[in-house]
């Protein structure tokens, strides 16, 4: 209990740090809305580069990642890269790049904003909205479930699941309803740097108790001699391309790291972040996830459920040490939710309730954000109470949601003949594809009206294997759903005219200069 | 003629993206420095790529983006 209290207070201190960072952006916090939820688009390099990567992958860099790699070798590396080090950068530049020139000349906040404006549609935006927030609300539970498992798990059960997440829940509404987007990136940025350090670190000390990598190697090779040779298992080329495929596309169309495109201020540092995002993603992940590998070659046991990195670093470091990443891994967790949170109170602010009420001051719309963050918070912590599955089945699948959304907006960005019908289709139909691919429609056989969801649902595969090429292992549904609503967009908008409400040049014609 | 550009640019990108996983290496497992190739693979794509971005940004930086275009991705 005394590594207990250590933890625990390192928890409350990294917490109290949060706050503080939080009120003093307070302090240099306008009062629109514009500033709130998009700190006005001023951030530099270090903060853009931070906010997004410890919005992105914080809490999974330390437990989900390592897992893997320990469960079944460390090639999740090689896809982390190219999902995050390669794909995702080239995205940075083809959506991210794009949408920042569109919002700055805009002064678009949001992502449906942005489309309802072009296809002169408030069903369009209201639609976007809805489906993020459908599949943001239970991931943002996920992360409150984690953080609440983490705190019991710390400090042995004597703080109960309720207290532990609704403490947290609690803690983020206090700074992200203060302070909105620059307290929440100001903390990302902290919390960046510590991660960073706090990786580094770890892998210098477990490397000096063990011998050197060779030695860790070694010892894999022993136990492991799989898990050394590129692909087996888990690692199917197709599961490799899927995987890297759909989260990178899906993490594009997350609220949270979508409206990140617009905050930047100015062309280089756009520039700046996009030329130092692949060395970040080396940084932090070759380590993190050796780590992971290395812990099953030396011999670490962990039982399901349990994360591997904690244990590791229980063996081979001192105790203070092994709590200050725990802290860091608890903290992670809550950088993505304050995030979330602010992003999904922007959609349902600007995109529902300002579409719905009428003569709304800016002073009015960030109270409406900031209740919004409230809501979104205790609607969430609320449900990680009951955890029901098909809440949690839609959380974990929530990537590949988000990744339905990607190609339609790609062709809206730039093709001109894209029509409000044509992103109907597509938007529509492969999220219809992906849900009844994904979801457990199965459960709802004997509802009434949803009863006719459920027969397509068990007619389709939960994998995609080719004729031609079998060896490649199977395709996931979120790649086939990708596929299918860039198809329908382009059908659809090359078979009807655009109406005389859209604006196909509303992209166009956009320079930095 | 920047449309040759954007198209060399375009390729550059499929490339980066296609070679990120080394393919050629699939069931390799030679040990070089206490890490397996094919991590040291990944440790010099991602360097080259941020070389290769720099370069794009000092050079191209807004092609295929900022003026408006036909094409679908990059």
């Amino acid at each position: 209990m005394a590594d207990a209290g250590l933890q625990l207070g390192i928890v409350a201190a990294y917490l109290l740090v949060a706050l503080a960072v939080g009120l003093i952006a307070y302090r240099v916090t306008d009062r629109t809305a514009e500033d709130y939820f998009l700190a006005s688009r001023t951030f530099g390099t270090v903060v853009l580069l931070f906010t997004t990567f410890a919005t992105l992958l914080s809490a999974f860099t330390f437990f989900g990642g390592p897992n893997l790699a320990y469960s079944a070798g460390p090639e999740w590396i090689l896809v982390m890269g190219l999902m995050d080090g390669v794909i995702f950068a080239v995205l940075w530049y083809v959506i991210g790049y794009k949408q920042w020139l569109v919002g700055r000349a805009n002064g678009y906040v949001t992502l449906g904003e942005m489309l309802g404006d072009r296809f002169g549609s408030v069903g369009l935006r209201v639609l976007v909205a809805g489906i993020s927030l459908f599949w943001l609300i239970p991931y943002v539970m996920l992360q409150q479930q984690g953080a609440g498992t983490a705190v019991t798990a710390l400090t042995e059960g004597a703080v109960p699941y309720w207290a532990g997440a609704g403490g947290i829940t609690l803690f983020m509404i206090l700074y992200v309803a203060v302070s909105g987007m620059r307290g929440v990136a100001w903390t990302d940025t902290v919390q960046g740097v510590f991660m960073l350090g706090m990786v580094w670190l770890a892998l210098a000390w477990v490397l000096a108790a063990v011998g050197g990598p060779s030695a860790a190697t070694s010892a894999l090779a022993e136990s492991n001699p799989e898990f050394l040779s590129l692909g087996g298992g888990l690692y199917s080329p197709a599961f490799i391309i899927s995987t890297a495929v759909s989260i990178a596309f899906g993490v594009t169309m997350f609220p949270q790291v979508n409206q990140r495109f617009f905050v930047a201020g100015s062309k280089t540092v756009f520039k700046r972040t996009f030329v130092l995002w692949p060395v970040l993603v080396l940084l932090l992940f070759v380590p993190a996830f050796m780590l992971g590998a290395w812990a099953k070659g030396l011999g670490i046991a962990a039982d399901q459920g349990e994360n591997i990195l904690p244990l590791l670093l229980n063996e081979y470091t001192p105790v203070w040490f092994a709590a200050l990443v725990v802290a860091g891994a608890m903290a992670a967790m809550m950088s993505s939710s304050d995030s979330m949170l602010l992003s999904g109170s922007a959609y349902l602010t600007r995109d529902v309730y300002r579409q719905i009420a009428t003569g709304i001051t800016d002073r009015r719309e960030t109270l409406v954000g900031q209740a919004g963050v409230v809501a979104i918070a205790l609607g969430s912590f609320g449900l990680s109470l009951f955890q029901p599955a098909t809440l949690v089945e839609i959380g974990n699948t929530a990537f590949g949601g988000f990744a339905q959304l990607a190609l339609p907006i790609v062709v809206a960005l730039y093709w001109r003949g894209t029509t409000r019908t044509g992103m109907y289709a597509g938007v529509v139909g492969s999220q219809l594809f992906y849900t009844l691919s994904v979801l457990p429609f199965g459960v709802f056989e004997s509802v009434p009206v949803l009863s006719v969801l459920a027969a397509p649902a068990t007619l389709l595969p939960e994998s995609y294997v080719l004729p031609f090429a079998p060896g490649l292992g199977g395709f996931q549904p979120s790649v086939v759903g990708m596929g299918l609503g860039l198809v329908l967009t382009v059908t659809a908008s090359a078979l009807t005219s655009a109406s005389a409400a859209e604006d196909a040049t509303a992209y166009e014609g956009l320079s930095a200069d | 003629m920047s449309t040759a550009r954007a198209v060399g640019w375009g390729l550059v990108a499929v490339v980066m993206v296609a070679l990120a996983i080394p393919w050629f290496l699939w069931g390799a497992s030679a040990v070089v420095a206490g890490l397996p190739i094919w991590i040291w693979w990944h440790i010099g794509w991602l360097a080259l790529l941020s070389v290769v971005f720099y370069v794009f940004t000092r050079t191209d930086w807004g092609i295929g983006v900022e003026t408006s275009g036909g094409e679908i991705d990059g």
